[in-house]
């Protein structure tokens, strides 16, 4: 990937998030940072490849190994929680 | 299978672009869990398939670990807690950003490889963001709890040490991006990184805590944008952002909610104390029983109720879901207001309200509901203050002028339940209280709201 292709994919990136994230209700803020939170840990994909390299030094594959698993936490809990979360908006029921 | 990778990943990028689109709307919002976990696994399978990945010893460890943690993370936390777990998780987010830019940093070292100057640059933004956002997530988080002090804590010339500190590791950075070789730099860079991100948060007080919550969230997201463009991966670049933008409005919008310019906040400046107005003079208020409200109530047409974050404290959500269910009952037309800054973080009232089943076509935002306050025939405050106090309107000399605020003076009656006639957290006196059509109810907002249900039967078969 050369600078300018990454910076244009930053930029075109960062524009969609925030026309998206305007129309997000505000009712839903809370899940909506839980939920960006969990997208974030993709940085496991970066952990994976430090660690995962071939001829990775314990070094890297210590901390790869730290990085991990703090993103796999914040994958599973990040997701987990928004479900729930979500579960509790409930409308009205129709019954009087 | 390289270039399948590739392939997955555009894929994943999409549905995450879709997870978020679906946020837009609670009628949608579960889907959107599907897609992003549906994304990060392909995610994740890409990378596994595309790459010679070794060490799988370490990597499922690592994710047997993480995984171990995480569940009873998500479904023990209490819905309260929730500002304190988004914390944590940012702090874990940017620590793992961190520590994958500075194991990159030492094994291109090692090889002797030189990093293209673009790459040290998104490597040095990357560990520099995360490590600072690592403890700065864990301040805020100890603040959160009420482990660390709720007030600020300030010293002489903060915001000048502050600065110094940044400059010096800035400094640093540049060097590292100039001459990636001296590798004795990396450690004190790092480190001032890290005290950096407690000097950034330490002074700021916890009603900011929703601002810089989401102003971290930005952090995280934006370290992991820089690892994107370190490692040469699109995925990354495009989730990270997302991220950072989200972030980026969220904090905007609780600026705004709280009369803060953007700029204060993004430099840190933000949470010295304002010179409260000492009020001295005693001045005339009225206050009622349970009985004499529950009689107005019930009297009433319709009702706005004003939660704040006292109302959380005293966890009296599930009182309030019966008193609503109450007056619905008797044909009284209930709604609540809600602030943008009403919780702890952006929109943690709607999360609390909703899970003690307030259906969420009843909660409304402060400018869809504040033309009605005039048409209300109650209002009632439980747990909130400075955003309901009428000086922010009219009053130019007041710390709070021209924070948008709820009209509840605007109510033919007003019905505030709160401890005592002391000023709330910015310690600002609210002329509401001191109104004629204003009633004050004194007690814990639980059981305030349970002393009014048991006047309210009573009086069914009457």
């Amino acid at each position: 990937m050369d600078l300018s292709t990454g910076l244009f994919i930053f930029m075109l990136a960062t524009f969609l998030g925030l026309e998206i994230i305007r129309k997000v209700s505000p009712l839903l803020h809370t899940p909506l940072m839980s939920l960006t939170n969990a997208i974030s840990a993709i940085s496991v994909v970066g952990a994976i490849l430090i660690t995962g390299a071939p001829g990775a030094t314990m070094l890297s594959k210590v901390l790869g190994f730290i990085a991990i698993t703090a993103a796999v936490t914040n994958i599973v809990s990040g997701f987990l929680i928004t479900d729930r979360m979500l579960k509790m908006f409930k409308k009205r029921e129709a019954k009087k | 299978m390289e270039h399948l990778g590739s392939y997955i990943y555009i894929v994943s990028a999409g549905l995450f672009v879709l997870s978020l689109k679906w946020m837009n709307s609670p009628v949608t919002a579960r889907r959107s869990v599907f897609a992003g976990e549906t994304g990060m696994l392909l995610a994740i399978v890409g990378t596994l398939l595309s790459h010679h990945i070794l060490n799988w010893d370490w990597i499922l460890a690592a994710f047997f670990i993480g995984s171990a943690v995480g569940v009873p993370i998500a479904y023990i936390m209490p819905m309260t807690a929730v500002p304190q777990r988004t914390a944590m998780s940012h702090a874990c987010g940017a620590l793992a950003a961190a520590l994958v830019g500075t194991a990159e940093f030492y094994r291109a070292n090692q090889l002797h490889e030189t990093l293209p100057t673009f790459v040290m640059v998104a490597l040095v933004l990357e560990t520099l963001l995360g490590f600072l956002t690592f403890t700065g997530s864990l301040m805020a988080m100890g603040k959160l709890q009420e482990v660390l002090p709720q007030r600020p804590i300030t010293y002489r010339n903060q915001n000048a040490v502050n600065f110094t500190l940044f400059v010096i590791a800035a400094g640093l950075g540049i060097r590292l991006i100039l001459v990636p070789t001296d590798i004795w730099i990396f450690p004190i860079f790092a480190g001032l990184a890290l005290v950096f991100g407690v000097l950034l948060i330490i002074p700021i007080g916890g009603a900011d805590m929703p601002t810089v919550i989401a102003l971290l969230n930005s952090y995280a997201g934006l370290s992991a944008c820089a690892m994107g463009f370190a490692l040469g991966n699109n995925l990354l670049v495009v989730a990270g952002a997302l991220d950072g933008s989200s972030g980026l409005i969220l904090s905007i919008i609780m600026c705004k909610a709280m009369n803060r310019s953007f700029t204060n906040v993004l430099f840190g400046a933000f949470g010295q104390i304002q010179a409260s107005h000492a009020q001295a003079q005693q001045r005339p208020y009225r206050s009622a029983t349970a009985e004499e409200a529950a009689s107005i109530l019930e009297a009433a047409g319709s009702v706005i109720i004003v939660p704040g974050y006292g109302l959380a404290v005293a966890q009296a959500q599930h009182k309030i879901r019966e008193l609503y269910d109450n007056l619905m009952r008797r044909g009284v037309d209930v709604k609540f207001a809600i602030h943008p800054v009403a919780g702890r973080m952006p929109g943690h009232m709607n999360v609390l309200l909703a899970e003690a089943d307030i259906p969420y076509d009843r909660l409304f935002e402060m400018d869809d509901i504040n033309g009605e306050f005039a048409q209300c025939d109650v209002a009632l405050v439980i747990g909130a203050n400075d955003v309901t106090n009428p000086a922010a309107r009219t009053d130019k000399s007041s710390p709070i002028y021209g924070m948008p605020i709820l009209d509840v003076d605007k109510a033919h009656t007003v019905m505030v339940i709160k401890r005592s006639m002391n000023p709330g957290f910015a310690g600002i006196d609210n002329d509401l209280y001191y109104m004629d059509k204003t009633l004050m109810l004194f007690g814990d907002a639980k059981a305030f709201v349970s002393e009014i249900l048991k006047e309210l039967p009573a009086k069914v078969g009457a």
